[in-house]
């Protein structure tokens, strides 16, 4: 910026800048900066911030006997029914899922976004564009697709068939959602992956083999550490969402199978709990917030 | 004792481009050997080619008598010095050292003692635990040269080590790298672009061009004797004359003024003669040149003032030729504009090929 904060000369007052005139400058530029900010502010304070505050009263209000939630009677007892066997066994089972997401993803990830960073110009981003287009179409057709997919009277069952096997019988199991989720998220694990890759400076590699590294061992000790930044990029970017994922496990798992986001839903709506949905809600995002900010932390520090 | 590095027709394809093109090079044991030439002369994949970073198209490439052929980089008995020195940078200064010598399964403590020391050997051993990051490029540019030297390759490659740093850092640093390599004695294959680098350290130097190696001799026969037309104008000043030959010492200028040169050319054949700027004195016409001295006869156009030299552009009927000459009070002084005489010992010419 090369605007003149001096008053014109003409003004006797004033002719040069002072202490003062520069705090003015600065809270001039401060209001003009949150003017700029202000609508995606405003939206995200209305959608997000109030219904958090809401959610947090919530839960430490009381259930009436009918489902009402009555703001009065302040208590922990939503919080106490966390450490609930049955809690626990859900949450461990979304934490397990969102994990093996996670691990899966990356596994099959990285070898593609490897091949792709390692392509020429052209091929890259014709490579880019193919992981972006099942964002092209509703998640929650793809999911759909699955289920015609996994069924047993599905293609990949009657191929099993035709071979001289059995039906396959994975729909509505935790494979079933295991294999939605991982199809679903993909693309968020390769492309900071890719970016991370993508930016690698090659001659490190070089000069790892150049010492006697063998290409596994230069992998281990130099490209992987070089792309960690991707890998928790992508890690969190999938990990976090499934761990809350909803859609997918109500399409493709079974009543057996309830998971954290299925739960926190039918606090709401079938068990009429608000307060207790509003605590596990918090619960979970209060571990995750956690989980991310010491993630980030130790990865942060291998660099 | 077998040569270090011998390269007998090696040859590199990339597609229809041919990087490197019939390589015959014999690089001794102990020798400070600089590729010279322009970017893409071919000088850093002929490196890249004894890492084993690339693989020849053609050709036969051995290391102290042993074939590489297909070899890996790290089954090849030399190390590299990166242009951009290629720090790992997740890994302290002491790590990147260490990482050779680890990977090689060298025992711990003699690790620890041989990083100690290569990091001694570069003033750098109170940077051990620093980040890459945290160095100056000259310290950077150290590290490397110590993470290289610690591994006792049996050569040494350097892809432009200096060529990110200040001009004053550079000329310390080549004289330390000169020093450092008659220190440890290890063959040294220097790539650059700069002929002042390549003229300042190297025993021998290869000119490249086109993937072509032009000319290889030392320092001096390069500079005072180049056999090409490339060699002359890439290395240092120097005025290129058109003349004809007239027998085996003497040739001919465009105006009928003759002058003696060793031409090695039948008569009648048109030649170019090199003659470097600081080889040539002026005088005034009416001046007897000193006796054996060729002469021509020309009118300054142009005197340049450089502080420790002159700098003329004298007009002759053999071309443009520019003069160096000192500044001292017995050198007489020239104006724009004055007929003069130029003259040059007839052996400090040498005739070219295009």
């Amino acid at each position: 910026m090369t605007t003149d904060l001096r008053p014109p000369e003409s003004d006797p007052e004033i002719t040069a800048v002072t202490p003062e005139l520069e705090r003015d400058a600065e809270k001039a530029d401060a209001r003009r900066g949150l003017l700029i900010a202000a609508p995606a502010a405003l939206f995200l304070i209305l959608f997000f911030a109030v219904p958090l505050v809401i959610v947090f009263v919530y839960s430490f209000a009381t259930r009436s006997s009918t489902g009402l939630t009555l703001l009065e009677g302040w208590n922990l007892e939503s919080y106490r029914r966390l450490f609930d066997p049955l809690v626990g066994e859900i949450a461990l089972r979304s934490v397990m899922l969102a994990l093996a997401t996670t691990v899966i993803c990356l596994v099959l990830s990285y070898p593609l976004a490897y091949y792709m960073a390692t392509r020429s110009a052209t091929v890259r981003n014709i490579m880019l564009v193919l992981v972006m287009i099942p964002f092209w179409s509703n998640f929650l057709v793809r999911t759909y697709a699955w289920r015609v997919l996994l069924g047993t009277e599905g293609p990949l069952s009657q191929l099993s068939q035709a071979l001289g096997g059995e039906p396959i019988r994975v729909l509505f199991t935790n494979t079933a959602v295991l294999i939605g989720l991982v199809y679903g998220f993909l693309p968020f694990m390769v492309l900071p992956l890719y970016a991370a890759l993508e930016r690698m400076d090659w001659s490190l590699v070089e000069a790892g083999r150049d010492l006697y590294a063998t290409g596994w061992t230069a992998f281990r000790k130099i490209t992987f550490p070089l792309s960690l930044p991707g890998v928790i990029a992508g890690s969190i970017l999938v990990f976090i969402p499934t761990l809350g994922a909803y859609v997918t496990p109500a399409i493709l798992g079974g009543a057996k199978t309830t998971l954290l986001g299925d739960y926190i839903v039918s606090q709401f709506l079938a068990a009429r709990n608000q307060p207790f949905g509003s605590a596990l809600s918090f619960a979970v995002l209060a571990v995750m917030l956690v989980a991310t900010i010491v993630y980030f932390r130790t990865g942060a520090k291998n660099l | 004792m077998a040569n270090a590095v011998e390269l007998s027709g090696v040859s590199k394809h990339f597609g229809d481009i041919i990087a490197v093109d019939d390589l015959r090079l014999d690089i001794g044991d102990g020798e400070f050997f600089s590729l010279l030439g322009p970017s893409g002369c071919g000088k850093t994949t002929t490196l890249r080619m004894i890492a084993g970073f690339e693989y020849p198209t053609s050709g036969s490439l051995r290391i102290h008598g042993v074939e590489m052929g297909l070899l890996p980089p790290n089954k090849r008995p030399v190390n590299t010095v990166f242009q951009s020195y290629a720090l790992f940078p997740h890994m302290t200064v002491e790590e990147n050292v260490a990482f050779g010598l680890l990977m090689q399964k060298v025992d711990k403590g003699v690790i620890g003692e041989r990083v100690t020391r290569a990091l001694s050997q570069v003033q750098l051993a109170h940077r051990a635990e620093a980040k890459p990051t945290q160095l100056s490029g000259g310290q950077r540019q150290r590290i490397a040269l110590a993470r290289a030297l610690v591994n006792e390759p049996e050569v040494l490659l350097l892809d432009e080590p200096l060529g990110a740093l200040d001009l004053k850092l550079r000329q310390s640093m080549q004289i330390e790298l000169k020093e450092l390599q008659s220190r440890v004695g290890i063959t040294f294959v220097y790539v650059t672009h700069d002929q002042q680098e390549a003229l300042t350290m190297s025993d021998r130097i290869g000119v490249m061009n086109d993937g072509k190696l032009l000319q290889v001799d030392d320092p001096q026969t390069l500079y005072e004797h180049p056999t090409s037309r490339f060699v002359a104008d890439f290395i240092g000043e120097i005025n290129l004359l058109t003349a004809t030959v007239v027998d085996a010492t003497m040739i001919q200028f465009a105006d009928g003024q003759r002058a003696q040169a060793k031409t090695g050319g039948t008569a009648g054949d048109e030649v170019t003669i090199a003659i470097r700027p600081e080889r040539l004195g002026l005088h005034a016409l009416e001046e007897e040149a000193p006796t054996g001295r060729n002469t021509i006869e020309g009118t300054v156009t142009r005197r340049i003032y450089h502080g420790d030299v002159w700098f003329y552009d004298v007009h002759t009927a053999a071309g443009n030729l520019e003069v160096k000459e000192e500044n001292r009070p017995s050198v007489r002084r020239f104006d724009e504009g004055e007929r003069v005489k130029a003259s040059w010992n007839p052996l400090a010419s040498t005739v070219v090929v295009d």
